[in-house]
């Protein structure tokens, strides 16, 4: 049965040559996957150890959560840091000590190490060694890099999730284990639908709490959720796990070919499959249709954010009509993301890396019709009359899956549609 | 190693970078790693600016460390160069890039580009955002501005606006119209709008507005001292504050102080008896130190407000915060530690908070109501509409601001009056701020255990509400509700009493009558 397969285009990008590029990058580290990890992850606090720019960035970027009691902060690295590496680490020691005394719910802290912290060299996977013993049991220190020197923006929530592989407790039960940090209710929605699908057990990575920690061993069969989880998968697969290669969900045809992997996987019938199916396909394509209309025959350029621009652009051009002129992405796994490279109909530039300047000169001279980037060039472009989606605004808002794919299409169409509605309106900067 | 969750200031090479993006054909060349590029959205997003700032970011990774990231800055700042063609540079480091120590000013100095290329010393990990406007706008200055002849009219230069100023674009708008009246033209505003080329002709003007002492002063003082030009020392915000500069720059300028103040309102709103309610109502105020000296005047002078308390985060201006603090007979809070600001209000319990965008959130916790003064701001706080801060227009705005988070005259009347409505009560907010109306939950009166409470000592210095005593405390209004409970205390702790009664909360009451 091949009848939930998608149909390949003739030719795609798999094997498209990749426009490398190395200049002045306009992305965000790795710190910034924190804002969204912390809500996700209930018993867990982020102390990046850091310098003054970081907890600039985290509060720049979190805006209005930062209130709301944030399990996170920064750990400011002064002048006497610097000079001696002993002191330092007694700094870190107290300044835990004093975070773990006030916040008793706190099961897993994660030690964070920034640009600075790498750069002087700051043993933090030492640090996390020594302040597990300390506070066990009852508080996991770890340790990853969101530095910008190391990490692109979505590449944190990589380097959190894969410092956790190792603390799996090994299981050899035959398991699905969904990997990616999605929203509650996307979690729950897949959740549903692969139970009555008779998939069993399933298990989350990140768990909301430590306790919920998923094991990993040899049968266990891995779904990601995400396309940047590129380390995560590695760490799987040294633990015995096997990656199920599938298009990311999502969209009608990402989610139906994701769940169809599983299914296969999982020896589930066509019969079943469409069973569970076949109401939310007819769903995701109708909410699509109403946002393909203003979507469709439009052109899009991506500027590199997150690394879900491939697996996006499957969607936009293959379930709402666009075309794609240029994909970038900070970094490009084929293995992770063939599936969804298979489904790109040949045509646009692949890029990976930025200069960021020649970049701006391919998007102008193309002029296309919608542009996916940051919110640092978002207003400029836009005051050039181009027509922006900013791409952060993708990993904010729940996404993935059968229910969310007309928003997902309508997210690209809004900016579209403002434009149309404001065409009158004119007044200087 | 210090525990931040908020940070009033950046680094200091976002001050550099508000510099460099408030002016005109100047770029800056930043060492920084990958990811600093952050600080670019402060500018698009937050003030809107329809351009990317002029800054180019050498962007580092980790593979870069291992070979020649000094290479890669003189690459930046050569593609920098010939794309945009500036009539001058600025070179520094991030904090990153400060510790791998490829030297910037060496590498600019070799490179010979035929325009000036200004070195920034930013010490990262002492110094934060302010220093680094201050410093960079003082090294653009002393690199590029030399003395010359005066305009043969009288002129001034405003000095201060910088990008992500807390209403910096409509106060230059209103000082210059300050000076015109005065018949004093602006020979250059800077940072703000100003080009290299207009840096160089700063000598011209016969003396130099200070509009902000965190961003100009250093600069301020150098054109003092170098090209003999006097600068003011009051910033016109608030009504006398506003005469009082009229005034100085008169005498400065050896013209008349004239003033055309048609268009304020802010006095006679002020003195109108719908404003009479105002009168002492409890403010504390903190933000950067300008804004904080002057809206503690407007507060104290001009809206009949009292002053509880007051602090700045800018540890450059500590002295004069002190200063005006034992003035106002208060204790100065000199921090920048968020948590030490949020306990201090919540100590003083005012009934209204002037801040910044973070406490505007400790209000919000703690339920007090709060107006902005100073940045660090938000989006919001760079509006649309025309909001200067200064002169008689700025006056008028801040009357408007100050008055609006307050619950209106008449709605607090009948707060005092009648306690029990069941949806116009303390805890449903000002009326005025939506959000929906929650009814008042009608609990069942929990029986008094009077006796209980009395029977078990209370420890040493441990004070006891008396049922009858809490349940009378409740119907005092919620925004003076915790001072009342505070002085209560402190009364029945002087006394020697344990115990609060109701008599206790009316004696408290009488003595602290004013
Ligand atoms: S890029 Fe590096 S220095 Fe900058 S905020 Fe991120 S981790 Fe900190
Ligand atoms: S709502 Fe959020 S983004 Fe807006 S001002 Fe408040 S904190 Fe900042």
């Amino acid at each position: 049965m091949t009848g939930f397969t998608p149909a390949p285009p003739a030719a795609g990008c798999r094997n498209a040559p990749v426009l490398k590029e190395r200049g002045q990058r306009e992305v965000f580290c790795g710190l910034t996957g924190i804002i969204w990890l912390h809500r996700k992850m209930q018993d867990a606090f982020f102390l990046v150890v850091g310098s003054r720019t970081c907890a600039h960035l985290l509060q720049s970027a979190a805006g209005v959560m930062i209130f709301a009691e944030p399990r996170f902060g920064t750990a400011i690295l002064e002048e006497k840091d610097l000079a001696g590496l002993a002191d330092a680490n007694a700094e870190l020691d107290r300044e835990v000590d004093r975070l773990l005394a006030r916040r008793p719910d706190i099961k897993q802290l994660f030690l964070v190490g920034s640009c600075p912290s790498e750069v002087i060299k700051l043993d933090l996977h030492r640090a996390a060694e020594r302040l597990t013993e300390r506070h066990a049991p009852h508080v996991r220190v770890m340790n990853y890099s969101g530095s910008g020197i190391e990490t692109t923006f979505t590449e944190g929530e990589d380097a959190c999730l894969a410092t956790m592989v190792p603390t799996l407790p090994a299981t050899d039960e035959r398991q699905l284990l969904m990997v990616g940090a999605l929203p509650d209710v996307v979690e729950d929605q897949a959740l549903s639908l692969l139970a009555e699908m008779g998939v069993a057990p399933v298990r989350c990575l990140p768990a909301h709490r430590a306790a919920e920690a998923p094991g990993v061993g040899a049968h266990t069969v891995v779904a990601l959720t995400q396309p940047f989880l590129n380390e995560t998968a590695a760490g799987l697969e040294r633990r015995g796990a096997r990656i199920l290669p599938a298009p990311f969900p999502f969209g009608e045809e990402g989610t139906t070919a994701w769940l169809w992997a599983v299914a296969q996987e999982f020896g589930v019938s066509p019969e079943t499959f469409a069973k569970v199916t076949d109401a939310p396909r007819a769903r995701a394509r109708k909410a699509i249709a109403a946002a393909a209309e203003t979507l469709g025959g439009k052109s899009i350029f991506f500027f590199p954010d997150s690394q879900l621009e491939i697996p996006l652009a499957r969607f936009l051009t293959r379930e709402c009509g666009m075309t794609a002129v240029e994909v970038g992405a900070p970094f490009i796994n084929k293995q992770i993301v063939g599936p969804d490279l298979d489904l790109l109909a040949e045509g646009p530039v692949i890029a990976e890396g930025q200069d960021v300047d020649l970049q701006l000169d391919r998007c102008r001279a193309a002029r296309p019709d919608l542009t996916v980037c940051g919110l640092g060039l978002a207003n400029p472009l836009e005051s050039e009359g181009m027509t922006t989606k900013w791409a952060i605004e993708l990993v904010f808002t729940p996404v993935h899956f059968y229910e969310q794919a007309g928003d997902l299409a309508g997210l690209f169409a809004r900016p579209l549609r403002r434009r149309a509605i404001l065409a009158g309106l004119e007044g200087a900067a | 190693m210090k525990l931040t969750v908020w940070t009033y200031e950046g680094p200091p090479h976002v001050g550099a970078m508000r510099v460099a993006t408030a002016m005109k054909g100047l770029h800056y060349v930043l060492h920084a790693p990958q990811g600093d590029t952050y600080a670019d959205l402060l500018f698009t997003m937050i003030e809107r600016r329809n351009h990317r700032p002029p800054v180019s970011y050498t962007t580092f990774q980790a593979r870069d460390l291992g070979e020649d990231t000094a290479n890669l800055f003189k690459t930046a700042l050569h593609d920098a160069f010939d794309r945009f063609k500036p009539q001058a540079m600025i070179v520094g480091s991030s904090c990153t890039a400060e510790l791998i120590q490829d030297d910037p000013e060496g590498m600019a100095a070799t490179m010979d580009l035929g325009i000036p290329v200004i070195p920034l010393e930013l010490p990262s990990y002492q110094r934060k955002e302010n220093f680094g406007s201050d410093e960079t706008f003082y090294q653009i200055v002393k690199a590029i501005a030399r003395p010359m002849e005066r305009t043969a009219h009288v002129s001034a230069n405003l000095i201060g606006p910088v990008g992500l100023g807390f209403r910096h674009r409509d106060d230059i708008t209103e000082v210059t119209a300050l000076l015109e009246e005065m018949g004093i033209a602006v020979n250059v505003v800077a940072p703000m709008g100003a080009t290299p080329a207009d840096i160089a002709r700063m000598g011209a003007a016969h003396f130099n507005v200070l509009m902000y002492p965190e961003h100009a002063e250093t600069a301020a003082r150098w054109m003092e001292k170098n090209l003999g030009q006097p600068f003011t020392k009051t910033v016109p915000i608030g009504v006398g504050a506003t005469r009082d500069f009229i005034a100085e720059v008169a005498r400065i300028a050896g013209v008349e102080p004239k003033a055309d103040d048609a268009r304020l309102r802010m006095p006679w709103y002020s003195q109108s008896v719908d404003s009479t309610y105002l009168t002492g109502k409890r403010v504390f105020l903190f933000g950067d130190a300008t804004h904080v000296k002057a809206m503690a005047r407007v507060a104290r002078d001009e809206m009949g407000f009292e002053v509880v308390g007051l602090g700045c985060y800018n540890r450059e201006f500590a002295r004069d915060i002190r200063k005006l603090a034992s003035e106002f007979g208060v204790e100065a809070l000199i921090s920048d530690d968020y948590l030490e600001v949020e306990k201090a209000i919540e100590d003083l319990a005012p009934e209204m908070i002037l801040g910044t965008q973070m406490e505007r959130h400790i209000g919000k916790r703690l339920g007090i109501p709060c107006a902005v003064i100073s940045a660090p701001v938000h989006v919001q706080d760079f509006p649309a509409r025309y909001s200067p801060q200064m002169g008689w227009e700025g006056a008028n705005v801040i009357f408007d601001t100050l008055v609006h988070p307050l619950v209106m005259g008449l709605e607090e009347h009948l707060l005092h009056m009648f306690r029990e409505d069941f949806e116009f009560h303390d805890e449903a907010g000002a009326s005025h701020h939506g959000g929906a109306a929650k009814a008042r939950a009608v609990e069942a009166e929990p029986e008094t255990d009077q006796e209980a409470a009395a029977g078990a000592a209370p420890a040493e210095g441990e004070i006891v509400w008396l049922s009858a005593a809490e349940k009378e405390l409740k119907k005092i209004p919620f925004f003076v509700r915790g001072k009342a409970k505070r002085n209560t205390e402190k009364f029945a702790l002087e006394k020697g009493v344990h115990e609060i009664s109701v008599e206790t909360l009316y004696e408290a009451k009488a003595h602290y009558a004013r």
